[in-house]
């Protein structure tokens, strides 16, 4: 009996890494370093040992030509919901690590969501024992509140210690501006960031959409813009009264950035994420009722997409992350009031951010992987992967011109719930390397 | 021929389209005052009514449409409860269609509900209600009785009062009289208005007393009672007294003005009583042009040709 999509055979990908191995004529690419040129990169046993000009005559490793590929350190997605513990018939841990690596990711943080939350630091230390010595990275996000209630502080300070890298509630607010201000002074001490999800509910209970002219058409209640970006006012001013620092998690509104430009201007620490389909996808495509359409926050107008665009342009908007939330096939194939919210995304975020972003020339390559494989890092406080004699080789490799259409039953997540299943991509994940280990996407 | 093999809605119908069903109800509206108000036409089809939110007048409209073209019925009603922990629409319907029918009526709260129907069945699909959505053959009754009192509905302006965000009834009818050329004019509270209805062609009022002078027909919502709760207007005394349909008001006008309801009213709130039951009023004819234009829907998604006889 065969079926077409079966998670074990992400084992395939998997390629044994080489004592010694010579990465070929790859173009290679390390905005932290300003690095771009053609190189060859050499590794022992995983490990960098020389990024030049080799003569290969000189050396007996075995060579991987990556003619025509790039060579970037190894991209984090840092907003990831992979369901365990909990439902891991949508995501576990392991599926969810291997599909980063299909899409070319060598890191991830995982979001709070779970059940039971990651709200103490025996959920850290679990999340962290399944990812063991996998070769994706699992960074913890832990709950900002108990049960993410938003009623009271979660154990914070322990759960920084067991590995958490951030704290958020996220898929819900904190809506209680004591709590959230608490929250924002509290994780002062452990030097991380809040990542806050913006919305109001109070103005969005039954709502299915962005709020305007297409909700209007279709008879959908609306999610209105403003239920975002009074939040993000809010909590750019709690995060300036209390010194802390203040990451924006999936920005989705024209007025949302121009809020965070403001206050990064006024040197306000304040920092923020986009995901790949607020940008490739608009209200508009909500006319299909296609449930993988739903998203929170929702899909917006062409304009808000433009304004996030010019975010990245400008540097506003420091981080592309996918938000990748699987849900179960019978869950999504629903009428779409009853459809739970969101899409997965790990296996596309590299496709569509190449296409919409580089091809389309609002950034430029070295922009992108600064999206993907160094801010990230900067805004939790972590070292990103440079690529430098001594590191631990940690590199993303891709094809920038690849083109390719998404098929979920490449895909190695357990979900399937994505909306550009089809659609013509631009911009294909390789291979990855991190952890000694070597993993060919097989998308 | 209808273009598709379903009625989902309104939105996006062209007026050639529109008028073949108006003319083909037409034709079936004289059979209901025949004596033996039955024709073969749908004889051997099956026709199953699935209505997932309670509903008397739309569901007994279909119902009789359907006997009086002879088909075979099937009535399913489901709480809306049901929904979440019992069998998924796509399985139910799935089943349905397996024990083989033609078509299938469908009412249900979510919008994009019958188109969901159109891609997983192979049988025709009606749309009677999908949640704040669409409700074709309310507006195609409507414009029906229209043009029954008034010809040609190009040249007319028809107010729609009320509530605008959650109504159905008015998107439907938004979309087929702008396709049909006519003006309209919507006027309610300005938290019942959704927002970007102008850019669908319609002129946005708050004050009746302005719309009143320019309109030949008055087509007055059913006001949801729990829009109050949420707090869209602040209670149902200052809405009858800054919306409702009055005889004082009416009485206003230079000329007579169609009185028209989808049902079913709340008398002494959105409309009077004496408004309701006047010689202006035709919503008792809506409801007679309803089964009729229903019937003109089955025969047309059936394959009949165009209009009959």
């Amino acid at each position: 009996m065969k079926f077409t999509k079966d998670v074990s055979k992400g084992q395939e990908g998997f390629q044994k890494l080489p004592e010694k191995l010579i990465l070929k004529h790859a173009r290679v690419i390390d905005p932290g370093q300003n690095l771009d040129d053609v190189l060859d990169i050499y590794l022992v046993n995983g490990v960098i040992e020389r990024v030049e000009k080799i003569d290969p005559l000189n050396f007996d490793g075995e060579v991987l030509d990556l003619d025509g590929k790039l060579v970037s350190p190894g991209w984090m997605d840092m907003h990831v919901h992979l369901r365990e513990p909990g439902r891991e018939d949508e995501e576990t841990i392991k599926s969810g690590s291997l599909t980063a690596a299909n899409g070319g990711f060598t890191a991830l943080c995982c979001m709070p969501d779970t059940m039971p939350a990651i709200d103490t630091q025996e959920i850290i230390l679990y999340i962290k024992d399944r990812a063991r010595g996998s070769l994706v990275e699992v960074h913890p996000i832990g709950a900002i509140t108990k049960k993410r209630e938003g009623l009271e502080l979660a154990e914070i300070l322990d759960l920084v210690e067991q590995g958490a890298v951030a704290i958020s509630d996220d898929t819900v607010p904190v809506m209680s501006a004591e709590i959230m201000r608490r929250a924002l002074e509290y994780s002062r001490m452990a030097g991380i960031p809040v990542v806050a999800f913006e919305e109001d509910t109070t103005m969005t209970s039954s709502s299915y959409m962005n709020e305007g002219y297409t909700s209007t058409c279709l008879g959908l209640e609306g999610i209105p813009s403003v239920a975002e970006e009074i939040m993000i006012a809010r909590d750019i001013m709690l995060t300036e009264y209390s010194g802390s620092r203040l990451h924006i998690a999936h920005i989705s509104t024209r007025k949302g950035v121009e809020l965070v430009r403001q206050a990064k201007a006024q040197g306000i620490a304040v920092t923020a994420e986009v995901t790949p389909h607020h940008i490739a996808l608009t209200e508009e495509s909500v006319r299909s009722f296609d449930t993988n359409t739903k998203v929170r926050p929702p899909l917006r107008t062409g304009e808000d997409v433009e304004a996030l665009l010019e975010g990245l342009r400008d540097g506003t908007i420091d981080a592309i992350a996918s938000d990748h939330s699987p849900h179960a096939w019978e869950e999504k194939a629903s009428e779409y009031i009853y459809a739970p919210f969101g899409v997965i995304g790990l296996e596309t975020a590299l496709g569509i951010s190449v296409g919409e972003l580089v091809h389309k020339k609002v950034l430029d390559i070295a922009g992108l992987i600064t999206k993907y494989a160094i801010n990230p890092y900067r805004i939790l406080g972590l070292p990103y992967p440079a690529i430098m004699k001594g590191h631990l080789a940690n590199l993303s490799i891709f094809d920038l011109d690849a083109e390719w259409k998404f098929d979920p039953a490449r895909s190695l997540s357990k979900s399937s719930n994505s909306p550009f299943v089809g659609r013509r991509l631009k911009g294909k994940p390789f291979a990855v390397i991190n952890n000694r280990q070597y993993f060919r996407s097989i998308l | 021929m209808l273009k598709s093999r379903h009625l989902l809605g309104l939105d996006g119908m062209e007026k050639p389209e529109i008028e073949l069903l108006l003319n083909t109800a037409r034709s079936f509206r004289e059979i209901l005052d025949r004596p033996i108000k039955r024709v073969p036409t749908l004889q051997g089809k099956t026709v199953v009514n699935l209505f997932y939110e309670p509903s008397t007048r739309t569901r007994i409209s279909f119902e009789l449409a359907e006997k009086r073209m002879s088909a075979d019925i099937v009535n399913f009603s489901a709480g809306t409860s049901s929904v979440k922990k019992g069998e998924s629409l796509i399985d139910t319907v799935k089943n349905i269609e397996a024990m083989k029918i033609d078509m299938v009526v469908v009412r249900h709260s979510s919008p994009g509900a019958a188109h969901l129907l159109s891609q997983v069945l192979d049988a025709n699909i009606i749309n009677a209600g999908d949640g704040g959505h669409e409700h074709p053959t309310q507006a195609l009754l409507d414009m029906m009785t229209i043009r029954e009192r008034f010809g040609n509905l190009a040249k007319l302006t028809i107010g729609l009062i009320g509530d605008i965000s959650h109504s159905r009834v008015a998107l439907s009818n938004i979309f087929g009289l702008k396709a049909m050329g006519a003006r309209v004019l919507v006027c309610g509270p300005s938290t019942l208005i959704p927002r970007g209805i102008e850019r669908l062609g319609v002129e946005v009022f708050h004050n009746i007393d302005e719309v009143i002078p320019q309109v030949d027909v008055l087509n007055i919502l059913r006001l949801q009672l729990e829009r109050q709760k949420s707090g869209l207007f602040p209670s149902l005394r200052e809405y009858h007294n800054f919306f409702g349909i009055t005889r004082e008001r009416l009485e206003r006008a230079e000329k007579p003005i169609l009185i028209m309801h989808p049902g079913p009213m709340n008398r002494g709130l959105e409309i009077s009583s004496h408004v309701a039951d006047s010689e202006h009023s035709v919503i008792l004819e809506q409801v007679t042009n309803g089964i009729a234009l229903r019937m003109a829907v089955l025969y047309l998604l059936a394959g009949g040709k165009s209009e009959i006889h």
